[in-house]
């Protein structure tokens, strides 16, 4: 049971029987659980490159091949090799069947090259790609999403196509992620896919509870040694969450300043320091609302928005660019940012205000970083059942779990999968890129 | 005969930190817990603090003053209920309200013989759960009746039954030897002492100042977790002050002498509080390996013990709560220190009266020669340097937590500031516990 009662309702076989829409039940990551739970079907346009390394990782994953007919649990399609209208034209001849065949909660999975400025076709062609998934994604049925990889030459693709063929991306809907060469070193040592995270060093903000406890749970889930933080009077939760996680705890207001004038990030960083030397993964999840028409707003909403959501993870991150020895080879920022801050709501123009801030801040770290190895990315969660969402009137919640092309909210884990994928050292491939949580969301399409 | 491979060392226990939750007044936010779940909540405040899930500790030492029956073996309880490793050794340890302090103590010293690495000290109370028992006669008769072997003999045990058997047993914050409260016990120290109102309500103001002062600067973001939506002590009156506190009336010592002499009020006395602490001890070695922070260590701790009841042909009976005015010199004797040679006094606040006529015993010549054996009186001290993050007039006192709030407050204030803390804690039974904490470096 889900508190999604018009879900489990579907599910009804009396109900199935009025030919009433029936709302999947998406499949969730779970330890030991396969990647696909039936065969896939790759294809490749022209001499794409991406077929065999993609292929491999199937066979690594004990994925079996599709045969000639039946159901698969994926389609995945080289495409990075299209550049004119007939190859788009060949796209649609392996994807019409394929899509056919696409069983309840598969993957459909698209690998496309950069737009190359010099040849209108060819930029016509890859932008062509965008178009079509987020309509695909529309499509497909019974829980199925589709993505696409937009992928230039050299890029780390492994990480990115496993997390989206696994039920970690089971939210993750008509997204559209670049991928390029890796930043920094190469991953010294295979990960076990099992523990991707293990020996990472991940710090959490705004853990105690809802979306960030979630991040803490799964990222410790895989391997990660969390260092839980959220503001002191939020420590009974934080402490529950840490325990669980079986990491610490750091009651700390990161917009705080300390007795002796020290800034929030430096007590973090010191601590970080102190106790485990250097950090991996840091996610900025901690955020705030204050919702008041702009009309009403006053500078109080305004600038306590701003200094949670916003003002902190830029300190943060300065302070993470300014310490050369804290970050690690292949450090890792998340930024949990929001649909509100790419399609706005009303009563929120300092939240999405805020939270469009984060996705502009993303993108002009990303180049910084990538000269020390590390990345930066945003998340933007679009429904995600919550206790905030539990207490929402019903007709808008249950509007803001329908609009969206897998007819349900999302989970806090779905965001938490997204979080875990990115701050993998194999991840270093996907870098100021926003990867929206939300199953495809009407709003900020 | 082989040899033993261990040889006999001695190294300073270091104090790496501490959790409590907030006090609350008695039938205030933690009615409704017991003490097995504040010590439980608190133990994994401090396991989430650093990082101890699922860790075998070398032990937990803690205790309570007021215990129920059910209470047996209250700390290991409390170790089985928390996310320690259930392999955990804990002992309870029950010393009035130096219970805290004694509880440290002991797991420093068997840090400091090596005999484990680590562990916690801990300390908890309730008055908002005491222990109401039984009516004792109505008890003796269950228990002949239990042990009943006839329908005779149970019968006999039944109608010794009467209606007055009803009236429960109430535990009493009295003395059981002097039938006198502690408060009644202060006042006439205070009374002895010449210990005067106006003192006494600037000692509970500054208490209350600097406890304020201290939640305001985040001094406590690193050592208290809220609990049952309480974050900060309940008894905290950050707008007190002594013309405030001059209006109350008092309520101890009111039948001493001419009247005059009641100057214990309900605002220079602890209240009565609910609530929990613990301190987390280990090697220098084992807070390396584990890369947590040394605040400070143990250097010594000493506990005494007066007679309260009878006194002796050459002087009266000696005020309840001052043994530490004992303790104190001869722990400075044995560490080559004088009195002046701290930079922090903790100095337990009972009641602010027993802070200053502790304070007075020391600068007294008279009193320091007969009872000290001393030459010279220990001399005053810069009052700048006592309690300066408030302490149990403000934070109130749950008796056997007090002493691991102090141990863990002194010892942040030394890592930040450096040098060395006095803490001296005075208990019900005429005994008082101190310490001295010194700085790493």
């Amino acid at each position: 049971m889900s508190n999604d009662t018009l879900r489990d309702l579907s599910q009804n076989p009396l109900v199935r029987r009025l030919r009433l829409p029936r709302i999947p039940v998406l499949r969730r990551h779970s330890p030991g659980a396969p990647l696909l739970t039936g065969p896939a079907l790759v294809g490749v346009i022209g001499a794409g490159r991406c077929a065999e390394p993609v292929r491999a990782l199937l066979n690594d994953a004990g994925v079996p091949d599709a045969d000639a007919e039946g159901k698969v649990a994926a389609v995945v399609l080289d495409a990075t090799a299209a550049r004119t209208l007939d190859d788009l034209a060949a796209v649609q001849q392996f994807l019409t069947p394929a899509v056919k065949r696409l069983a309840p909660g598969g993957r459909l999975l698209l690998l496309s090259p950069e737009a190359d400025p010099t040849d209108a076709e060819a930029a016509a062609v890859a932008q062509a790609f965008d178009g079509l998934i987020r309509s695909a994604a529309k499509e497909v049925r019974a829980g199925a999403t589709a993505n696409l990889l937009v992928v230039s030459s050299g890029a780390a693709i492994e990480s990115p196509v496993r997390f989206f063929l696994s039920p970690r991306s089971t939210y993750v809907d008509g997204q559209v992620v670049h991928v390029g060469a890796a930043v920094g070193a190469a991953a010294a040592e295979p990960v076990d896919p099992e523990c991707p995270l293990a020996g990472r060093i991940a710090v959490v903000t705004g853990a105690a509870r809802g979306i960030g406890a979630a991040i803490a749970a799964t990222l410790a889930r895989d391997g990660a040694t969390i260092v839980a933080v959220d503001i002191p009077a939020a420590g009974e939760a934080l402490a529950r969450v840490a325990n669980q996680a079986g990491g610490t705890a750091l009651q700390l207001d990161i917009t705080g300043v300390g007795g002796d004038g020290s800034t929030a990030a430096t007590r973090l960083i010191a601590h970080v320091k102190e106790r485990h030397g250097h950090v991996d993964v840091v996610v900025h999840n901690a955020g705030i609302t204050r919702d008041k028409l702009l009309a009403n707003m006053d500078a109080d909403r305004w600038n306590a928005v701003m200094a949670v959501n916003l003002r902190a993870q830029l300190t943060i991150n300065a302070a993470l660019l300014d310490d050369r020895d804290l970050f690690s080879g292949t450090g890792r920022i998340v930024c949990v940012a929001s649909t509100s801050g790419i399609a706005g709501n009303r009563g929120q123009t300092n939240y999405a205000a805020s939270k469009a801030g984060v996705i502009g801040m993303v993108r002009a770290l990303a180049p910084k970083l990538a000269e020390r190895g590390a990345t930066i990315n945003a998340i933007a969660p679009g429904f995600i059942e919550t206790e905030m969402t539990a207490k929402m009137p019903l007709g808008t919640r249950e509007a803001g779990r329908r609009i969206n092309s897998l007819r349900q909210g999302g989970l806090p884990v779905d965001v938490a999968e997204t979080v875990g994928w990115l701050g993998q050292a194999a991840s270093g491939g996907v870098t100021g890129q926003v990867v929206r949580v939300c199953g495809q969301s009407l709003l900020g399409a | 005969m082989p040899t033993i491979a261990r040889s006999p060392s001695t190294r300073r226990a270091a104090v790496i930190g501490g959790n409590r939750i907030p006090f609350a007044r008695a039938n205030g936010a933690y009615a409704q817990a017991s003490n097995r779940d504040m010590l439980t909540a608190t133990l994994d405040g401090l396991v989430a603090r650093f990082g101890l899930a699922g860790m075998r500790m070398g032990e937990v030492a803690g205790g309570a003053v007021l215990k129920h029956s059910r209470d047996r073996d209250l700390t290991r309880e409390s170790v089985l209920g928390s996310r320690l490793a259930p392999t955990t050794p804990a002992y309870d340890v029950q010393q009035a309200c130096g219970t805290g302090l004694e509880t440290a103590i002991l797991v420093a010293n068997k840090i400091a013989l090596g005999q484990i690495e680590s562990g916690i000290a801990a300390g908890v109370d309730t008055a908002s759960d005491a222990p109401v028992a039984v009516n004792d006669d109505f008890r003796r008769i269950l228990m002949q009746l239990n042990g009943a072997r006839s329908l005779a003999d149970r019968l006999r045990a039944v109608a010794r039954i009467r209606p007055g058997q009803v009236v429960p047993e109430i535990p009493q914050n009295a003395e059981p030897r002097t039938g006198l409260s502690m408060g009644e016990h202060a006042a006439l120290t205070a009374l002895q002492w010449h210990v005067s109102r106006e003192a006494q309500d600037e000692l509970a103001a500054a208490s209350h100042h600097h406890l304020a002062a201290a939640y305001d600067r985040g001094f406590f973001d690193d050592l208290i977790t809220p609990y049952l939506g309480l974050t900060r002590d309940a008894n905290l009156r950050a707008d007190s002050s002594v013309e405030k506190l001059a209006k109350l009336k008092p309520v101890f010592g009111r039948g001493l002498g001419d009247g005059a002499a009641a100057t214990m009020t309900a605002g220079n006395s602890t209240p009565l509080t609910d609530g929990a602490s613990a301190v987390l001890l280990g090697s220098d070695e084992w807070a390396a390996e584990h890369r947590l922070p040394v605040l400070a260590h143990v250097v010594d701790a000493e506990t005494a013990a007066v007679d309260f009841v009878h006194g002796s042909s050459s002087h009266p009976p000696d005020g309840l709560l001052t043994a530490p005015v004992f303790a104190v010199p001869r722990l400075l004797e044995r560490n080559g220190l004088t009195l002046q040679d701290f930079d922090f006094y903790e100095i337990h606040e009972a009641f602010a009266s027993t802070v200053l006529a502790t304070l007075a015993a020391w600068e007294d010549p008279a009193f320091t020669k007969e009872r000290l054996g001393l030459d010279a009186p220990l001399g005053s001290i810069d009052r700048s340097k006592l309690n300066v993050n408030g302490s149990s007039l403000a934070t109130g006192h749950p008796f056997a937590a007090t002493g691991g709030r102090i141990v863990a407050t002194l010892a942040k204030q030394l890592h930040a500031s450096g040098g060395r803390g006095l803490i001296s804690i005075c208990a019900a039974g005429g005994q008082g516990v101190v310490a001295i904490l010194q700085a790493t470096s």
